[in-house]
């Protein structure tokens, strides 16, 4: 799909920080994704993304600033903005008791789904994701690339605007990567804007097309990433994430 | 409307496949309410048709000491056993417990020779206060006193009625002694047997009568005592699944996405609310039932449903929606599962026990008097026994609702509370 200028996420002077100060913190932070975009967020272990992601998601409240997707604050805690977005969390996020269907049919409605929505959606998720044959079977069952491919048809359930990805591909095979990658293209195809943290660096070299790398808080480079590779001299996103971030382990 | 229903069938399934959640719900209270009742039941029948084994051991030879004999065994709570020999504590106590026997009594030797001389010695008394001669006015040693033995495992109300009915038993022997020598000196002659028995047998009767709301004679038994107390308690101990199920899924993955969804969490909760007051409903007609139906086939009473249906209804319903509120508001505040387990089983359990589910609320003293108004079981025990017992209406059971109610209202805002304090709505 074609990136407009309307901006679908638009954080201006963003400050947060735990109680007790634990974690990361974030001070002036500005950043802003278009619609339409591929946008990655990268950054080492405790950088703040998965932060950054409760607090563009509405989990966390930031205590300065504010952020905006697709013009709404986020802040006011409007049903309306959750209406705009999916969100694909690290974690597996639903009910491994229930099977594929019942999870999709449950969060559909949640979602705010009608009865033959919820059905025509659910019949095409698990299609394109390959667990048509599993569709009735208890997911707490299922292998981990399973399970993954469930947390995205989840997330993608309620057909969002805009669509936050913590780490979808972490711990699943080749294929599954292949999959939810090959997946996560045809949505944004669509018109669905992705925000995607990963590790998997060559993996997000593929799929994003403009990047932030933030570090202890701060956003450290932030623009195309073609255009990221050329001005920093490097051949990869692997590269350039080294360059910029260090060598050092972080804990 | 089709949000609730999705998130109601959610918890349905949810909940169908937590067969442990499931037993502890279901099968656990069914066992310990047939259980208790079976308890309770030998205890009922242990003083009304169960009689208490008493071993005797008389050594006394005199009239007085046979007359004490048929005299307890005339009460009607012992089954009387002679046991021949001098015995001594010990040997008693040996006796006692090869017989499995709860009780043992020895007459001393002289038993007979005093309670003649103290009664001719009282009607003496007596013929002197009238300004007759008696026969002696001397200073008379107490009869020795009798010996009872018992097995400390006796309730100590049983053990005070067994000592009352000796007591009477004694009393009998001694007044009929004295009015047999005051007869004599005053007519020189035997008492006639029927102005003996007249005199002695000729006592108030007590008509015993259980009082009931609906003017009907209801007799209380362990049954009706005992199905609707523990029904009460499988009802709040919902705790273990759904306050589990609330942590649960705070705690997984699912609850961060719920957050995210364009509906209020609210939702999910007044789903639960409503799984689990069905669960609750359900969990009273299968105990209901079993004490209808089950019960007289082991030997139990038949639970009598109370005349007013529609007031059984409602406190159920009340009662029902009390336990998934308390449930609700210990999961919203509980960090893990096992916070959830360790406290929702303790606290049940004293709420019940100052409830008086486990000692009847009329028998506590000061403080757990107080107390028991605080406890929603013990507003639910009430207003299920004014039913049960006192076959009341809707009406009669208002005052027990209306604070059960209020305490309900106070777990609900309390929960309202811990959701906004923990930013979850």
């Amino acid at each position: 799909m074609a990136i407009t200028d309307v901006l679908a996420v638009n954080i201006e002077n963003l400050g947060f920080h735990y109680s007790g100060n634990e974690g990361a913190t974030f001070s002036k932070l500005n950043l802003k994704v278009k619609k339409g975009e591929r946008f990655g967020v990268f950054g080492p272990n405790g950088a703040g993304k998965t932060t950054l992601l409760s607090l563009m998601t509405g989990l966390l409240s930031a205590n300065e600033g504010n952020i905006h997707l697709l013009g709404l604050d986020v802040s006011k805690k409007n049903k309306a903005v959750n209406k705009l977005f999916g969100f694909v969390p690290q974690d597996f996020s639903f009910y491994q008791e229930l099977s594929p269907v019942e999870n999709l049919e449950f969060f559909g409605a949640w979602f705010g789904l009608d009865k033959p929505t919820i059905r025509k959606k659910t019949d095409e998720l698990l299609q394109v994701l390959g667990l048509e044959d599993v569709r009735n079977k208890q997911v707490q069952k299922f292998s981990g690339g399973m399970k993954r491919r469930v947390n995205l048809a989840i997330g993608v359930m309620g057909n969002p605007e805009i669509l936050f990805l913590d780490e979808p591909t972490v711990g699943v095979d080749v294929q599954t990567r292949h999959a939810i990658i090959n997946y996560l293209m045809e949505l944004n195809k669509n018109g669905t804007t992705l925000v995607y943290t990963s590790h998997q660096l060559s993996e997000a070299e593929g799929l994003c097309e403009h990047i932030a790398l933030i570090d202890d808080g701060k956003i450290i480079a932030q623009d195309n990433l073609d255009k990221l590779l050329k001005d920093y001299h490097q051949d990869s996103l692997e590269h350039l994430f080294l360059n910029l971030t260090g060598k050092d382990y972080r804990n | 409307m089709f949000k609730l229903l999705a998130t109601i069938l959610k918890d349905i399934r949810v909940l169908w496949r937590d067969k442990m959640g499931i037993s502890l719900m279901f099968v656990m209270p069914i066992i310990l309410v047939i259980v208790v009742t079976n308890i309770q039941n030998s205890t009922f029948q242990l003083v009304s048709k169960n009689k208490l084994l008493i071993l005797i051991c008389n050594q006394d030879t005199g009239q007085q000491s046979k007359q004490l004999i048929t005299a307890i065994d005339k009460i009607g709570m012992f089954k009387v056993s002679q046991v021949s020999g001098a015995h001594t504590e010990k040997t008693m106590t040996g006796a006692m417990h090869d017989r499995d026997a709860l009780l043992g009594v020895i007459i001393p030797a002289n038993f007979s020779s005093k309670v003649v001389a103290r009664s001719k010695n009282a009607a003496g008394k007596a013929l002197s206060g009238f300004g007759l001669q008696g026969d002696t006015l001397k200073q008379m040693d107490n009869v020795d006193p009798l010996t009872l033995y018992y097995n400390p495992v006796l309730q100590e109300s049983l053990r005070l009625s067994v000592a009352g009915g000796i007591h009477s038993a004694i009393q009998l022997i001694e007044s009929r002694e004295t009015l047999r020598s005051l007869y004599f000196s005053i007519n020189e002659k035997q008492m006639p047997e029927k102005l003996e028995n007249d005199l002695l047998n000729n006592k108030t009767a007590i008509n015993e009568v259980p009082v009931s709301k609906s003017g009907s004679h209801i007799s209380p038994n362990a049954t009706q005592h005992n199905v609707p107390a523990w029904t009460i308690f499988a009802m709040f101990f919902v705790i273990m699944s759904l306050g589990g199920s609330v942590v649960r899924e705070k705690l997984s993955g699912s609850f961060i996405r719920l957050k995210t969804l364009p509906t209020n969490y609210l939702m999910g909760i007044m789903s639960k609310q409503i799984v689990y007051i069905g669960v609750t409903v359900l969990q009273t007609a299968v105990i209901f039932s079993i004490g209808i139906w089950l019960f007289p086939h082991m030997g139990l009473p038949t639970l009598n449903l109370p005349s007013d249906l529609l007031a059984l209804i409602v406190v159920t319903f009340i009662c029902g929606w009390c336990a998934v509120s308390y449930a609700i508001c210990i999961g919203v505040f509980a960090e893990t599962q096992e916070q959830v387990n360790g406290f929702g089983a303790i606290s049940i359990v004293i709420l019940s026990a100052i409830g008086g589910l486990m000692v009847p609320s009329f028998a506590m003293q000061g403080f757990f008097k107080n107390a028991a108004n605080l406890s929603p079981m013990h507003w639910c025990l009430e207003a299920y026994y004014t039913l049960f017992l006192q076959n009341g209406k809707l009406g009669d059971v208002m005052n027990n609702v209306i604070p059960l109610i209020i305490i309900t209202l106070v777990f609900q805002f309390m929960t309202l509370w811990g959701l906004k304090r923990k930013n979850l709505i």
